[in-house]
């Protein structure tokens, strides 16, 4: 564990303190020692209020990097639930552990040496058949994912689809800590993605044909007039243009297409 | 009318050559096979501890997904499937203690008591199709094929989830005659395949196809009728083997039923993908004049 307790600045316990303004202070329990802190603070700050100083465990903040995954218990339930510790408020009572790494196997692999048929994950992730379907791990998964679900679409060879359903993970690795057939769920998706992003999903050759069209040069003499007008005609210009009525189609055009 | 129905992994990559006819096939006969939404491994071999309950997880949970959908009938096309989500299903229905460990450990999905029934397709073209029906809707009767109809171990044994009569099965001998063929009785029509020995013992699994195979061939068919992809692989396999190894071995294609049968209800070859089967099965479709 990364994180380092700060004995010298642990808080005092929160009986005596005046109520005032100040919200109310509640019992967690931090690896299993007891601290107050205030209510309403996420499982990271009420951590940092105890004195826990994060130099792993913790990223982005906002709930998107998967950093911080984290697993509690609360009392009177024998379930084990799971959280980001940015994104979780704590409440009383909480029995909490973070699970900032998780060591597991990822596969090595130069990606274009690889196909991207089902065979290729089968051949990197050979123990992704030793999953029995307990979906432990879509209890586990903060983000909503139906990683079961997910693993089942890899196992018969649907990349696409496991893509699809593994769309919103964001990799904490809470899935990894509770599978007994040790699988690395999130590597596979990782691979899966990548392997429908790359091969699978149809190019938008539109965008290839736009590219072409701006590199030709078709928009440099408009953005150069553009570039050198006084900014008065250019905010007449941007005020008199003819703009998406907001109950425009899908086919809505302007009457103007010189520069579509 | 739709069905509900568990493809199995196998049949979406090696084994399309078994889904995707059965699927045209039915839609001919206007029943539509309506894949599950949601639906996991059926545990690819049913386990025959009597403690490891774990693996009954996998099976149960797709019949709950059945239940989910509504139904209370699924079909199923791989012989193993078939075998692995039925002998779940007793489990679940017959043994309380059995059914109330599973149903707690899984206590995110609805109880189950065992109410959906597991059906095979063959049994839906006997039951609900009929043999009448379907040979009245050939459009290209399979004339003069001699077809020996190889059932493998998983649709007969054990008895309570046998699909038909375990000692002299009838159900792929009436499937061949309403395609308008011969079948071809063989003693060896149930022996195995070797099955999974063939991940540990390789080479083993030529011996069993050369007793299958030539079995059928002094019988005097000229092709084998599969209902199961690891039957399919180790035949194929252990027929390939030998005629590397066996001057004499004589070898013949082998299909899956529901490749016959898209092409005796005259559907369009493509439908049944045999770049996916083994050896050559086409010349002798060529020379029964059943492809051009």
């Amino acid at each position: 564990m990364s994180v380092k307790e700060e004995k010298q600045s642990q808080p005092q316990t929160g009986a005596e303190e005046p109520e005032g303004n100040s919200p109310g202070l509640i019992p967690v329990y931090v690896m299993g020692k007891r601290y107050e802190v205030p209510e309403g603070l996420t499982i990271m700050k009420a951590m940092e209020y105890a004195g826990y100083r994060f130099i792993r465990g913790c990223g982005c903040r906002g709930g998107t990097c998967g950093a911080c995954g984290t697993v509690y218990r609360k009392p009177g339930d024998y379930k084990i639930q799971v959280a980001l510790a940015c994104q979780k408020t704590v409440e009383p009572d909480m029995y909490i552990a973070q699970m900032p790494f998780f060591p597991v196997n990822r596969a090595a692999y130069e990606f274009n040496e690889l196909t991207s048929a089902p065979e290729d994950v089968f051949k990197l992730y050979p123990e992704l058949f030793r999953c029995v379907a307990c979906n432990a791990c879509s209890k586990a998964c903060p983000q909503g994912v139906e990683v079961m679900d997910a693993i089942a679409a890899l196992k018969r060879g649907d990349i696409s689809e496991a893509a699809r359903l593994s769309f919103e993970c964001i990799q904490c690795g809470l899935c990894t800590s509770r599978c007994f057939g040790e699988l690395a769920q999130y590597h596979m998706f990782q691979l899966a993605r990548r392997m429908y992003g790359a091969r699978i999903v149809p190019r938008a050759e539109h965008l290839t044909d736009m590219v072409k069209v701006v590199n030709e040069g078709k928009y440099e003499d408009i953005l150069e007039q553009l570039k050198g007008m006084k900014e008065e005609k250019l905010k007449k210009l941007y005020q008199e243009r003819e703009a998406e009525p907001v109950s425009a189609g899908e086919d809505w055009t302007p009457k103007d297409k010189t520069y579509l | 009318m739709s069905l509900a129905y568990y493809p199995g992994c196998t049949l979406k990559t090696k084994a399309r050559n078994l889904e995707e006819p059965a699927v045209a096939s039915l839609q001919a006969l206007g029943l539509e096979l309506e894949e599950m939404s949601r639906w996991n491994c059926c545990g690819a071999a049913y386990s025959l501890a009597d403690d490891d309950l774990i693996h009954q997880v996998a099976p149960v949970r797709n019949l709950v997904r059945v239940q989910e959908l509504g139904k209370n009938r699924l079909v199923t096309l791989c012989a193993v499937c078939l075998n692995t989500l039925k002998r779940a299903n007793l489990v679940m229905r017959d043994d309380g203690e059995k059914r109330n460990a599973v149903n707690s450990f899984m206590n995110e999905e609805p109880d189950y008591g065992g109410e959906v029934e597991v059906v095979h397709l063959l049994e839906v073209l006997r039951d609900d199709i009929g043999w009448q029906t379907l040979a009245e809707r050939i459009k290209r009767p399979l004339r003069d094929m001699r077809l020996a109809p190889y059932y493998g171990c998983t649709l007969l044994r054990p008895r309570d989830v046998a699909i038909d009569s375990e000692q002299s099965p009838t159900i792929l001998r009436k499937f061949i005659e309403a395609l308008g063929a011969i079948p071809v009785d063989f003693p060896e029509f149930a022996r195995c395949c070797g099955s999974y020995q063939v991940m540990s013992d390789p080479d083993g699994i030529s011996e069993y196809a050369r007793v299958i195979l030539s079995s059928a061939s002094s019988h005097g068919a000229e092709a084998l009728v599969l209902t199961c992809p690891l039957c399919d692989y180790d035949l194929g396999r252990g027929q390939s083997e030998l005629l590397k190894s066996d001057k004499d071995f004589r070898s013949m294609p082998l299909f899956y039923f529901t490749q016959l049968m898209a092409l005796a209800l005259g559907l369009g070859p493509e439908i049944c993908h045999f770049e996916l089967n083994h050896g050559d099965p086409e010349s002798l479709l060529r020379e029964k004049k059943l492809l051009s």
